[in-house]
């Protein structure tokens, strides 16, 4: 799904969030949202899904506006994992995946709702505590059962606020690698995040986010030691290898 | 573990819950035979019989058509409406502490009450229950009730639907009725000081087929709707917006559940008075058998609330035989210590661990 923002403009009541945001997101891409705390970016991803009405421009899906989307149907093609700050219900991990089914269930779910829910627990490795309960998990776990459920809405987009927060290295490394293996599949990844070595290893395109307006957008090349201080006004430095860029706060300096 | 093995263990696990709601339909028809059975008139298995197949004397006709039998409906009904109301709030709340007062009302029913007792002369209607009187309360309790929860979901539609808002202005209506209720006592006369203390006893003993009747009409479609909504519910305890990714209104949906599960109460209360405790036990009891799934959890809580309550009622009326306790006065005392030994023994399966 092809996704056009056209100067878009949003403000929670008169302090405005989102200042004239226009890009262009290709089916399959991997994109990262980066930015300072309060730059937008939580608030533009989910503009982007209509969870916010934006007040002025377009957000366009395969060319057609999204108010023109059903609310159902939009959930059929767009997934959303909220950032981990809420606590998880208790609840069975197979329930809670299979909520993720809602748009395809009217009365009770049917066959194909469980069978489509029991491969994706399987693919994302979930089998084994599928019939445990959700809030015995570790962090980790628990942010794949929040994208297991978001597949289970079999999207076309996967929008992902702060995916690895909380979580330690090695479930950090999972989960993006997981989000590059659904991009493989054609499925479009758009993530905030605040680790901006993670976002230039993993995502294929950036937006970088200040104050509301997108300061900087493409590919990993636009991580620049420049681009990067002018951004977090923080002095850093940029090293190269094996074809990544790493960044690093500059010590030596101070502000 | 595959696929197939996982829909194995996933259908084992529904049909467990579902085995759990056909165990407490067949404790429903037993508590409901005892109930009919047990009591200060001695009336045999075969006396019931007898009057259904209409061979009965009229005694015992009069005694099991007119005052167990409707009786027993009304706390089953009374015990399904709490019970529904109650999952639904702590789910809709997302709090483990709601229940189907969580809206102030019991407040603004009791006030409802007193309100009728004291300004439309019916002191004594504990005593003689006259049959006017009686409903001039009941509509009374049931209207303040209702002022009560519009008011609360009129300023939710203001300052925005969220549990908080919600949960903070039920707390600060209730206790405004609770003041309310405390005047109109100091200015009551004795009469109606004890009119007003004996309505506010949840009193399975008012019941009778008029408002077994209305109870019905009222309820069934409530909890219809409460099942066709338990989707949207559960996509609502995962957060206001994630439920907005799954195409759910959180807003409409919340605000219409509270008002559902308010009326289903509120119904109620006016009817019984205060039975407490039953909406707030009853969906933890249930969530520790089955868990936390909205769609077994609410039909579930209503089912095992019903017999809970009739089982309630049926202690309460034979314990110290032939006095009669007030079913409210028995919830209340075994609600207490269950809900503190549930607490202890990890309520609600991670809830607050």
């Amino acid at each position: 799904m092809k996704i056009e923002l056209r100067n878009i403009e949003f403000a929670y009541d008169k302090n405005p969030v989102l200042r004239n945001i226009t890009g262009v997101i290709d089916p399959g891409e991997f994109v990262a949202l980066v930015g300072p705390n309060g730059s937008g970016k939580s608030t533009l991803i989910k503009c982007i899904n209509g969870i916010l009405r934006i007040q002025k421009g377009e957000v366009l899906l395969d060319g057609k506006n999204l108010k023109s989307y059903g609310t159902n149907r939009l959930s059929q093609k767009m997934a959303y994992v909220p950032q981990t700050e809420q606590k998880a219900v208790p609840m069975n991990v197979f329930d809670a995946v299979l909520i993720g089914r809602k748009p395809y269930i009217r009365w009770k779910p049917t066959k194909q709702d469980l069978e489509i829910t029991a491969g994706i627990l399987e693919k994302l490795n979930l089998a084994p505590v599928a019939m445990k309960d959700v809030t015995k998990l570790s962090g980790g776990q628990q942010q794949r059962v929040f994208i297991a459920r978001a597949l289970a809405q079999q999207p076309e987009v996967l929008l992902l606020d702060e995916p690895t927060a909380n979580l330690d290295l090695k479930h950090q490394v999972d989960v993006l690698k997981l989000l590059g293996s659904l991009t493989r599949q054609g499925i479009t990844v758009i993530m905030a995040m605040h680790d901006i070595n993670l976002a230039a290893m993993y995502s294929k395109k950036v937006m970088m986010m200040k104050e509301g307006r997108l300061f900087a957008s493409g590919g990993n090349e636009i991580f620049t030691a420049d681009n990067v201080e002018k951004l977090y006004d923080v002095n850093v430095e940029t090293i190269h290898k094996n074809g990544t860029v790493y960044i690093v706060p500059d010590r030596t300096q101070s502000i | 573990m595959n696929t197939s093995d996982l829909l194995q263990d996933y259908t084992r696990y529904t049909r467990r819950r579902i085995l759990f709601i056909l165990l407490v339909l067949l404790g429903i028809v037993f508590v409901g035979m005892y109930a009919m059975v047990v009591g200060a008139a001695g009336i045999s298995p075969g006396d019931i019989i007898r009057v259904f197949t209409g061979r009965g004397d009229p005694v015992s006709e009069q005694i099991i058509l007119n005052i167990r039998l409707p009786r027993v409906l009304a706390a089953l009904l009374a015990g399904l409406a709490l019970s529904a109301s109650g999952a639904v709030m702590q789910s809709l709340l997302r709090n483990p502490l709601a229940s189907p007062f969580t809206l102030g009302i019991s407040g603004a029913a009791a006030f409802g009450a007193s309100f009728a007792i004291v300004f439309f002369g019916s002191a004594g209607i504990a005593f003689m229950p006259w049959l006017n009187e009686q409903y001039i309360v009941m509509f009374s309790a049931f209207a303040w009730s209702m002022v009560s929860t519009g008011f609360i979901l009129a300023i939710a539609r203001y300052r925005g639907a969220t549990p908080e808002v919600m949960i903070l202005a039920g707390i600060a209506i209730g206790s405004l009725f609770g003041a309310g209720v405390s005047a109109l006592q100091y200015v009551a006369t004795d009469v109606e000081l004890a009119a007003i203390v004996f309505w506010m006893f949840g009193d399975l003993g008012r019941a009778a087929w008029n408002d077994v009747l209305i109870l019905s009409v009222i309820l069934f479609p409530l909890l219809i709707y409460f099942s066709l909504k338990a989707w949207s519910y559960k996509a609502l305890q995962s957060g206001d917006e994630f439920a907005r990714s799954l195409g759910v209104n959180a807003f409409r949906v919340r605000l219409t559940g509270m008002l559902a599960a308010s009326l289903a109460t509120a119904v109620v209360v006016s009817f019984y008075g205060i039975i407490a405790f039953v909406g707030l036990v009853v969906p933890h009891i249930v969530r520790r058998f089955i868990g936390g799934d909205d769609s077994f959890l609410i039909p579930a809580s209503a089912l095992f609330g019903a017999v809970f309550l009739l089982l309630s009622d049926t202690v309460a009326r034979t314990l110290f035989s032939p006095v009669i306790l007030p079913v409210g006065i028995l919830t209340s005392f075994i609600g207490a210590p269950l809900f503190l030994f549930l607490l202890l023994k990890g309520m609600g399966r991670g809830y607050w661990s």
